[in-house]
């Protein structure tokens, strides 16, 4: 197994109550409650944990990004890739992801991730998102055309990673008169693509079409099941099996020496008013064209008020209950994930184990127990079940460079 | 306005695409272009204009029961689509009506062809920068608070749309994907429609609703300024979707404008 500490990197020193008086915590949320002073020492204590983290024996940092947004700090994941890339000696440095579609150069991206691949002597994980449908309005990304700039994107930086250059690129979103990045990666063909998702069909079927490992984020086991499914389906119509390898899956996890101390800390997963992703209009969340057009009816009236969100809105109680929040002791959090490893069966497992206000005390505690108890004891199941990483499965970076394909079923 | 008038459902191929009209009427012919958030199929301005002109109503290329064209990309991509419409209708001494984002439309096809329409009337059009303030940003309000705050009157709203169906609400959704594919950014104005406008012949009547919170005023002054031949005339008691609310005066306004001499 490949397992991997996460945290959103919380903006969480503002005042709680001026999010309940605007009525919402993302988005048009005003950045002056943003206190830089705070920012500067929160960037540095999230760093310090990720050390922490690689020396207690993390496999993987998994990294993502958002915009105007206090429930994740991380503005430009590559940021601290190149940090971590630099500072950090063996784990994986994995980024889940990038979001292409806000790229108006993916080839900056291309530069970016190469060198974040160098600098970390191979240890990059570059994962890809589509970004949520706030990132499209904070960063002025036309929603209407994410899904479109995600291949294209996805297809260039490619590309531009195992193509020598120059050559031209003349697509329906981006156009680039001389591609000749002079900073290529050092894995080959290239740097492992893990995509990160949680309920769009049309991702989890690119991600088996490509052969690239999916990273259900935090979703129910039985809606788990039906991702893999999906996968699995899509996996055997492109001429493949899909295992283990082929699967991720992030859970929140907060582990201290009492389960007291645990549930107290945990309920911190439901800091803004119980939406870790910030109070916001649907409209946001799903600005019109970035949603599959097969949802529209049902989000429609979601939007206004006349439908429950197709989510819904667990209490902290009901996420402990159907494990999409783990916490308590070791031993207890052993217990429970070895239940969810048996359900999902996932060869890379994500460790959420810290969110809001929880102290950098509590927060390195937590990361000294997670990577030092709980992740020998995963290690060991994962073995016993099977549950191999694409790194120990040695599998293929992508379906063009897999050598197994029944060929019929590809035909 | 007797709600009478007998329209009848047209579809035309162009550009690769199937494209929605309704026609009624008879007269000279009068092109109406709906708002970005498409047309309920009537309306009492329709029927009213109807009464003396040859009325085509299109349902935008993507909107409403117009099948999309996956290039589209710019407002003057569907001026281009309706000059094309009109020329295989034959229409000649045709005018052009249009209605907020319509009337960007109906810009875009005046400047691309400066003698060809008889005469240009833009109720509350987009297209322009507003010197002054902004033109509302749709993709950070919900499907009914949008439509609701181009009306000064909330009446006017429960009068054409009632408690809004879900097939509105969806409608509403395609209208909005439909905006941002085509006018996304700069949003809803074109950065040279004003330099191209001065050549226009065609006599132009602007409209505004005083009380418009969608697009300020000041860019009605901006198309006034940029045409040479255009009257601006400012309705109180009236927000961006005037010809909902004051049907009867928009419609008057815009006949007596086409039919002068």
């Amino acid at each position: 197994m490949h397992l991997m500490y996460f945290t959103e990197q919380p903006m969480s020193a503002y005042d709680a109550q001026e999010g309940l008086n605007y009525g919402a915590t993302a988005l048009t949320f005003s950045n002056r409650h943003f206190d830089p002073v705070a920012g500067s020492r929160l960037y540095n204590q999230y760093l310090e944990e990720f050390i922490l983290a690689e020396e207690c024996g993390a496999d993987g940092i998994m990294l993502n990004e958002h915009h105007n947004a206090p429930f994740c700090m991380q503005a430009k994941a590559n940021v601290f890739a190149s940090i971590l890339a630099a500072v950090t000696k063996r784990v994986k440095i994995v980024l889940l992801g990038n979001p292409l579609p806000l790229a108006e150069n993916p080839i900056r991206l291309a530069e970016e991730l190469a060198m974040i691949d160098m600098i970390s002597k191979g240890r990059l994980v570059s994962g890809f998102v589509r970004g949520g449908g706030q990132e499209q309005l904070a960063t002025g990304v036309n929603p209407a055309f994410n899904r479109e700039r995600f291949n294209e994107a996805h297809d260039l930086i490619v590309k531009a990673w195992t193509q020598p250059g120059p050559f031209r690129w003349e697509g329906t979103h981006y156009q680039h008169r001389v591609v000749n990045p002079w900073a290529v990666p050092l894995q080959k063909p290239y740097p492992r693509v893990w995509i990160p998702g949680v309920l769009s069909k049309e991702t989890v079927i690119w991600a088996a079409q490509h052969r690239y490992p999916y990273i259900a984020l935090n979703t129910s086991i039985d809606a788990t099941k039906v991702i893999w499914d999906l996968y699995d389906k899509t996996a055997e119509e492109c001429g493949y099996t899909a295992g283990p390898e082929n699967r991720g899956y992030l859970i929140r996890v907060h582990v201290q020496d009492t389960e007291e101390k645990a549930i107290r800390n945990a309920r911190q997963f439901m800091w803004m008013q119980g939406e870790f992703t910030g109070l916001a209009h649907p409209v946001w969340a799903n600005p019109a064209g970035y949603f599959s057009p097969s949802g529209r009816r049902g989000f429609v009236e979601f939007a206004v008020g006349r439908a429950k969100n197709p989510r819904g809105a667990p209490t902290f109680e009901e996420q402990r209950e159907s494990m999409m929040i783990v916490c308590g002791t070791p031993e207890q959090c052993v217990a429970r994930l070895k239940t969810l490893m048996e359900a999902t069966r996932p060869g890379i497992f994500g460790f959420w184990a810290n969110d809001g206000n929880v102290s950098p005390e509590d927060s390195k505690n937590c990361i000294r127990l997670l990577c030092q108890e709980v992740m020998p004891a995963i290690r060991e199941h994962g073995r016993k079940l099977g549950l191999n990483s694409p790194f120990e499965a040695d599998a293929p970076v992508s379906i063009d460079y897999s050598t197994d394909l029944r060929r019929a079923a590809a035909e | 306005m007797s709600g009478s008038v007998a329209w009848t459902e047209h579809a035309a191929t162009v550009a690769g695409c199937r494209l929605h009209y309704a026609r009624a009427g008879s007269g000279p012919a009068l092109l109406i272009l709906h708002h970005d958030i498409g047309t309920v199929d009537r309306l009492a301005f329709y029927d009213a204009l109807a009464a003396r002109f040859d009325v085509i109503v299109p349902h935008h290329p993507g909107w409403g029961k117009s099948e999309r064209p996956h290039w589209l990309r710019h407002p003057r991509d569907i001026a281009a689509i309706y000059q094309w419409v009109i020329a295989d209708l034959g229409l000649h001494d045709i005018s052009l009506v249009g209605l907020g984002f319509g009337g960007w439309i109906a810009a875009e096809m005046a400047s691309l062809s400066p003698e060809r329409f008889r005469r240009l009337a833009l109720v509350c059009p987009m297209g322009i920068k507003p010197p002054e303030g902004d033109i509302t940003d749709q993709a950070i309000m919900s499907y009914i608070a949008y439509p609701m705050a181009g009306f000064h009157d909330e009446a006017a709203f429960k009068r054409v749309y009632g408690d809004v169906s879900t097939d509105q609400l969806e409608a509403w959704d395609i209208a909005r994907e439909m905006s941002f594919r085509t006018a996304w950014k700069p949003y809803m104005y074109s950065q040279t429609l004003p330099h191209l406008l001065g050549g226009v012949r065609t006599p132009a009547l602007i409209l505004w609703g005083a009380e418009n919170r969608i697009v300020p005023k000041s860019a009605g002054e901006a198309y006034k300024a940029a045409l040479r031949d255009a009257t601006l005339t400012v309705l109180p008691d009236a927000g961006h979707f005037i010809e909902m609310e004051k049907p009867g005066e928009v419609a008057k306004l815009v006949l007596d404008f086409v039919n002068a001499n």
